[in-house]
């Protein structure tokens, strides 16, 4: 899940020339979970642009423009209405960007910003988070991870930075410590709070992914297709 | 030379008083200012940008203070530096004499004056308490050889006034299991929420020596504002009120201090005084301790 943003029109419309051609494109993935490249923000973006003067030859929501294999399918049966634009609006994460830009040779304009999903994982409705670590410690700290609901990170403990529960961080925002405190008494494990932690491998963030053990079907059609990370 | 080291170990009550870096590089003042009370304390505990307010280093400042003939408690956060910086740090602390050491995790970045600075906590406490004595012992983090080790004694801070208090208990015998050769406390203004802390430690089979974090309060204002706002901080309603109706605020605040300092000085080793700003009441408020 990549969380992403609509820009703001002012921004959106500095980008474009007064007589550009334009088709715009949605990613009914994390674009349309994020509530920034579904259906509805499609329509609404092409009416903007028509309502300001733009023409638009056609617009399209593909699931996850993220894998050009799939968008590269979805493209070809509206290549008519793309030939006829001089560029693409997409609204779509940063990878959606330069994926669709590596298929087609037109510009594709971001409509969005990729911001920080701030550890948040999913549109779904759940508050699970997961920083991806490589070495899960939710074992020992009740099933919270540690290195997101504590602002620092901290694998040992409380900072003893946090008020009435609240981190020191911002109001409103609780200690992460003290929600796995919590859960851990919960479930009568405060045992596990003696834990010790060692230092992560802060390399295992850096590494590109093993694709070998990444597999999946979306993967196979991007590998046959692009070929390039297979 | 290592006399804190030493006076801690032999079991004597022991002064420390936190020296506040400038922000920039006149150092002067704050060099005299120390000097006129470095005859009453055993260290001075510097502090590594506190408040994430960026300022002159602790690192530089413990060592000149040492050239006073003072010693030093070099303070060390993982806010703004991974575990290379960190290890490096504590390699050139030695070298510049320094002796000991507070490991802290640090406020957030955003607390201070550099708001958009990228946090690093690449370690925490507990971790950082284990480099050090990895390097006394001669190796590094990954297990290499150092051509010549470091001898920093290290301390680290607890908070007896957290609510709830069990996760600091746990916290505080991890850093003494990490290496923590001494404690020192947030500020305290009421007795007994310390004694309760320390029991529950000793229960827990910790007997590291503990410092009373010492803090004079400015105003009545002051004091509210701690309650609302500072973690683990409790000044009771009475201290408050005492303030409000003080002739001579000057000296309320140092009485409060002063009886905290008596009523804690049999459970604990020493004294950490945070004047801020209030170092020349320093010799006062000792003398009002009755700890002479």
């Amino acid at each position: 899940m990549i969380y992403s943003e609509q820009k703001p029109w002012e921004e959106i419309e500095s980008y474009l020339r007064r007589d550009e051609k334009l088709f715009v494109l949605g990613c009914g993935g994390c674009a349309a979970a994020s509530g920034s490249g579904g259906e509805d923000q499609v329509e609404e973006l092409s009416e903007k642009l028509v309502e300001n003067g733009w023409q638009v030859t056609g617009t399209r929501v593909i699931e996850f423009l993220c894998n050009k294999g799939l968008v590269g399918m979805r493209l070809a049966r509206v290549s008519d209405r793309i030939e006829k634009a001089d560029a693409i609006l997409g609204a779509c994460c940063g990878i959606g960007v330069q994926a669709v830009g590596k298929l087609v040779e037109k510009q594709v304009h971001p409509a969005n910003d990729t911001v920080s999903m701030g550890h948040f994982h999913g549109a779904w409705p759940s508050e699970e988070t997961c920083e991806r670590c490589g070495e899960c410690l939710l074992e020992y700290t009740g099933g919270l991870c540690p290195l997101t609901v504590c602002t620092k990170g901290l694998l040992n403990g409380a900072c003893g930075g946090s008020h009435d529960g609240e981190c020191e961080v911002e109001p409103g925002r609780p200690c992460g410590w003290e929600l796995i405190y919590g859960r851990l008494k919960d479930i009568d494990r405060l045992d596990l709070l003696a834990t010790y932690n060692e230092p992560k491998a802060r390399e295992k963030y850096q590494f590109a992914p093993e694709m070998e053990k990444r597999k999946s079907l979306f993967w196979a059609i991007e590998a046959g297709e692009g070929g390039e990370n297979g | 030379m290592a006399k804190f080291r030493d006076k801690i170990g032999s079991g004597k009550f022991v002064i420390t008083c936190e020296a506040g870096p400038p922000k920039g590089t006149d150092i002067d003042k704050t060099l005299e200012e120390l000097d006129e009370i470095g005859y009453l304390v055993d260290a001075f505990n510097v502090t590594d940008q506190q408040s994430s307010v960026m300022r002159l280093g602790s690192l530089a400042v413990s060592h000149r203070i040492q050239d006073l003939g003072y010693e030093a408690i070099y303070q060390l956060t993982c806010r703004d530096r991974n575990r290379i910086a960190l290890q490096s740090d504590l390699l050139s602390a030695e070298i510049l004499g320094l002796k000991n050491v507070l490991a802290l995790t640090g406020d957030f970045t955003t607390m201070g004056d550099h708001p958009h600075a990228k946090p690093v906590f690449d370690l925490d406490s507990p971790q950082l308490l284990d480099v050090i004595c990895q390097l006394n012992s001669g190796i590094d983090m990954e297990g290499n050889e150092l051509k010549g080790s470091t001898d920093l004694f290290p301390g680290a801070a607890v908070n007896p006034g957290a609510d709830p208090v069990e996760p600091q208990v746990f916290k505080a015998k991890m850093k003494a299991e990490r290496g923590a050769r001494f404690f020192q406390t947030q500020a305290i203004y009421e007795p007994e929420i310390l004694k309760s802390f320390l029991s529950e430690l000793r229960d827990e089979g910790v007997e590291v020596p503990v410092l009373v974090g010492i803090l004079p309060l400015k105003s009545p204002g002051m004091a509210r504002f701690m309650n609302e706002n500072i973690a683990g901080a409790f000044v009771p309603d009475r201290v408050i009120e005492g303030l409000e109706k003080a002739d001579d605020l000057v000296e309320e605040s140092l009485n409060v201090c002063a009886w905290v300092i008596r009523e804690t000085s049999d459970c604990c080793q020493g004294v950490h005084l945070m004047p801020m700003g209030w170092e020349e009441h320093v010799p006062e408020l000792l003398d009002k301790s009755r700890l002479f």
